[in-house]
């Protein structure tokens, strides 16, 4: 393997605070995601984990907080806070998918695919009008659009139920088309919420291929909420732990691991609530 | 499976259970006939007096207890004494004198209806369909039906051009063609905002008023032609579309379809009411007719200098050829927005249309502008609103703002629900039901609608998703399969 040029900030995140009303979801959270790396967002439930995924993605609009999205040069970082949701996806190319699969079950798998890459193919299309008229310049841009989609389904798995409708997939099948979905926007910076819910040992097992797949051919980043401790564990460069929306640790999987603060939030000071196979699989990971 | 076959004649009938389930249904029945049928309000000597019928009501009460009564022993497994009681029923309300005509109606048939039902169960082994079964089917039926229409879609065009023609086709016929294809033509511009993009648009009526009343204002005021206005018209519905879409289209669901009923009755209320403009309640008399494309008027005496059609083409002068101009341009404008839709779906901004209808968060996160999404939809759907309300004018040549009334839209929409949202051949399906079964019943129009009504009831629980509710995509990697097989597939799967 050759040497792998050092990674570079993709995603600065600075003093993020979200308060809804009284509530302070997220208070004063920094970190920082390097491109063509793996960062992991951990954390016990409630602590503030999805929230930060909805400031950065654009569905929140965080109370105070710098969000920056470095790009290539030359152009300049783009300031997320800022931007409407659709536009960090477009603009920013920040991609993700949601804890509860939110697929177009209606539509086929395919048409999952191409409808993620609606803004390149409406300029090819001229805005629908040399779309209308049938221009070999929409075909081409479709043959494209359709190849690229026939790359991540072949990836993931699902070129042979490519015309099925998305709804009648199994689980594991639709997780993995979304991940396949979000990959057709072409994104800088991959956001995954909880990719691993609900996955047996052996599809967590193709998901951590899978990340370390886009991260080393795709040369990206990835961020990624995850309460599985198989997956962080292995394949993650980099983790940040939340608790009660404030950030505990920071640093690679063995530093975390043996961190006291994360220790103590994950076991509880008086013991409590957290079942043993999650303590063993935190302690003795990897 | 709730299905019960008679060979499980173990459990015992509960006739308790049976006589208690006849005898609720039956008190329903009187506390909903006592105050509706039973008394009824009569005008003696300019007095209003209340005149009972309590005959009416024991005979609709004794109905609905032998129907339940005769549904609940099929249910359990007891058809046959049922089919015969069933038969002796309708037979004897023939020839009994009940005391009113449509309860003699519903003795019959419904004594028919319980005997066909014990009839198949007897046959079928099975006393009732389970809901997922009867799912299936229907499912079977709908993608049957969806490998046929690509037969059927050209055949049904070719009619419908021939149709002008056919020797049965008189004044009547052709004019009830206009009227079908008029709805056909808004059923699928709707199906653009309703069905693909999944808006609920309740004030769709209001482009169509739009349409109308620009063409009508247009030719009064400054004397232009339908030519001209057609797609003037289409443009100013379209901007009002834009126009109510910018505010609006940020709300969701219920809130969405309140406000565009709002705005649909905002139009039919400014019209009535705007007297010095629009002529308020009395309407626009007047508009004039189309022409044959600018080059000659449909008149037996053409004014000098004008050509008119019978002396251009060297035929007999007739009233039916303007009738029939006026069926081939609805066609035309019909069949235009169909092959737009057809077309459209193909595009990514039919598929983003979709896409929103199945989730609009995900859209965003996949960096899809909703609103500017949304208002194509909307400002397309009403430019073919437009184009249909000019084509209204010039047809009647006399509007007013009782055309444009809320059940207008609510027929629309109807309309595209039951065909099937988003399917084109649903909607016409749906057409021919909910306009062409009545105009060709015009004698029972009393009990108009109360057949839509049970209409509509049938279709809910039978098929919520519409007659014709198989989609096929867009795109496809493999070789295209039929519909049926697609619906095989999903049988084995599931």
């Amino acid at each position: 393997m050759t040497v792998p040029p050092k990674p570079t900030p993709l995603l600065e995140v600075e003093h993020l605070t979200m308060r809804f009303g009284g509530l302070i979801a997220v208070s004063e959270v920094s970190f920082t995601a390097m491109d063509r790396e793996i960062t992991a967002i951990i954390g016990p439930n409630g602590a503030g984990k999805t929230t930060v995924f909805n400031c950065l993605t654009g569905f929140y609009t965080p109370t105070v907080g710098r969000l920056t999205m470095h790009r290539k040069p030359p152009k300049t970082p783009l300031y997320l806070e800022r931007l409407e949701a659709y536009r960090i996806a477009h603009k920013a190319r920040v991609a993700r998918t949601f804890q509860n699969i939110r697929l177009f079950s209606g539509m086929s798998v395919l048409e999952n695919m191409i409808v993620a890459q609606h803004n390149k193919l409406m300029r090819a299309s001229g805005f629908s009008l040399a779309g209308l008229f049938g221009l070999p310049v929409y075909r081409r841009a479709e043959r494209a659009a359709v190849d690229l989609a026939r790359y991540w389904l072949d990836r993931v798995n699902l070129i042979d139920v490519a015309d099925w409708q998305a709804g009648n997939l199994p689980y594991g099948a639709q997780r993995r088309l979304e991940i396949a979905r979000a990959m057709c926007t072409e994104p800088a910076l991959l956001c995954l919420d909880e990719p691993a819910a609900g996955l047996n040992p052996r599809e967590s097992a193709e998901l951590s291929d899978l990340l370390t797949f886009i991260r080393d051919e795709h040369k990206i980043g990835v961020l990624l909420i995850e309460h599985d401790m198989s997956v962080v564990m292995t394949i993650s460069d980099h983790v940040v732990v939340l608790e009660y929306g404030r950030k505990i640790s920071d640093g690679t999987p063995a530093e975390v691991r043996v961190d006291p603060a994360v220790i103590r939030a994950y076991l509880g000071e008086e013991e409590e609530e957290t079942p043993p196979e999650a303590v063993q699989r935190l302690a003795g990971g990897a | 499976m709730t299905a019960v076959a008679p060979g499980v004649r173990a459990h015992t009938l509960d006739i308790a259970a049976v006589l208690k389930e006849s005898a609720l249904a039956a008190l329903v029945a009187l506390l909903l006939a006592f105050p509706l049928v039973g008394l009824r309000t009569v005008d003696v000597l300019s007095r209003l007096t209340i005149e009972p019928h309590f005959a009416e009501v024991a005979v609709a009460v004794v109905l609905v207890f032998l129907g339940r009564l005769g549904m609940a022993l099929t249910r359990e497994g007891r058809p046959l004494p049922v089919l015969v009681a069933s038969l002796v029923v309708a037979a004897s309300a023939w020839f009994l004198p009940l005391p009113t005509m449509p309860l003699k109606l519903i003795a019959v048939a419904g004594g028919a209806i319980i005997a066909l039902r014990a009839a198949l169960a007897l046959r079928s082994h099975h006393s009732t369909l389970s809901l997922a079964e009867r799912e299936r089917r229907m499912d079977r039926v709908g993608a049957r039906f969806q490998d046929a229409s690509r037969l059927i879609g050209p055949i049904a065009v070719i009619f419908a051009v021939a149709l002008p023609f056919l020797p049965f086709a008189d004044r009547a016929v052709v004019d009830i063609g206009i009227l079908l294809l008029t709805y056909i033509m808004l059923g699928w511009g709707l199906n653009i905002v309703v069905g693909l993009a999944g808006l609920l648009d309740l004030g769709y009526v209001a482009f169509y008023a739009v349409g109308a009343y620009s063409y009508a204002l247009l030719a009064q005021y400054f004397g232009f032609s339908f030519w001209l206005c057609l797609p003037l018209a289409g443009l100013l519905a379209s901007l009002s579309g834009l126009l109510l879409g910018f505010p609006v289209l940020r709300l969701r669901g219920d809130y969405f379809a309140i406000v565009t009923l709002g705005f649909g009755e905002m139009i039919r209320i400014i019209l009535i009411n705007w007297y010095d403009f629009t002529g308020g309640p009395n309407g626009i008399s007047g508009i004039p007719r189309p022409s044959f494309f600018g080059i000659a008027d449909f008149v037996r005496n053409p004014e000098p200098g004008v050509l008119s059609f019978h002396e251009l083409f060297g035929v007999e002068y007739s009233s039916i050829q303007r009738i029939i101009f006026l069926y081939y341009l609805i066609l035309v404008l019909a069949l235009f927005v169909n092959f737009f839709t057809l077309r459209i779906r193909k595009l990514p901004i039919g598929r983003a249309w979709e896409a929103l209808r199945e989730d609009d968060v995900a859209c965003t996160a996949l960096g899809i502008n909703r609103t500017n999404i949304k208002l194509a939809a909307f400002s397309i759907a009403a430019m073919f609103g437009g184009f249909a309300g000019s084509f209204f004018a010039t047809r009647q040549g006399f509007i007013s703002p009782e055309s444009f009334s809320f059940i207008e839209s609510a027929i629309i929409l109807a309309i595209v629900v039951l065909g099937g949202m988003g399917s084109q051949a649903g909607v016409v399906v749906a057409t021919l039901l909910v306009i062409g079964l009545p105009e060709m019943f015009r004698e029972l129009s009393q009990y108009r609608m109360l057949a839509f009504g049970i209409g509509m009831v049938l279709i809910m629980l039978w098929r919520p998703r519409g007659l014709l509710a198989h989609r096929d995509p867009t795109i496809l990697l493999h070789k295209r399969k039929s519909a049926m097989q697609q619906q095989q597939e999903s049988e084995d799967r599931a």
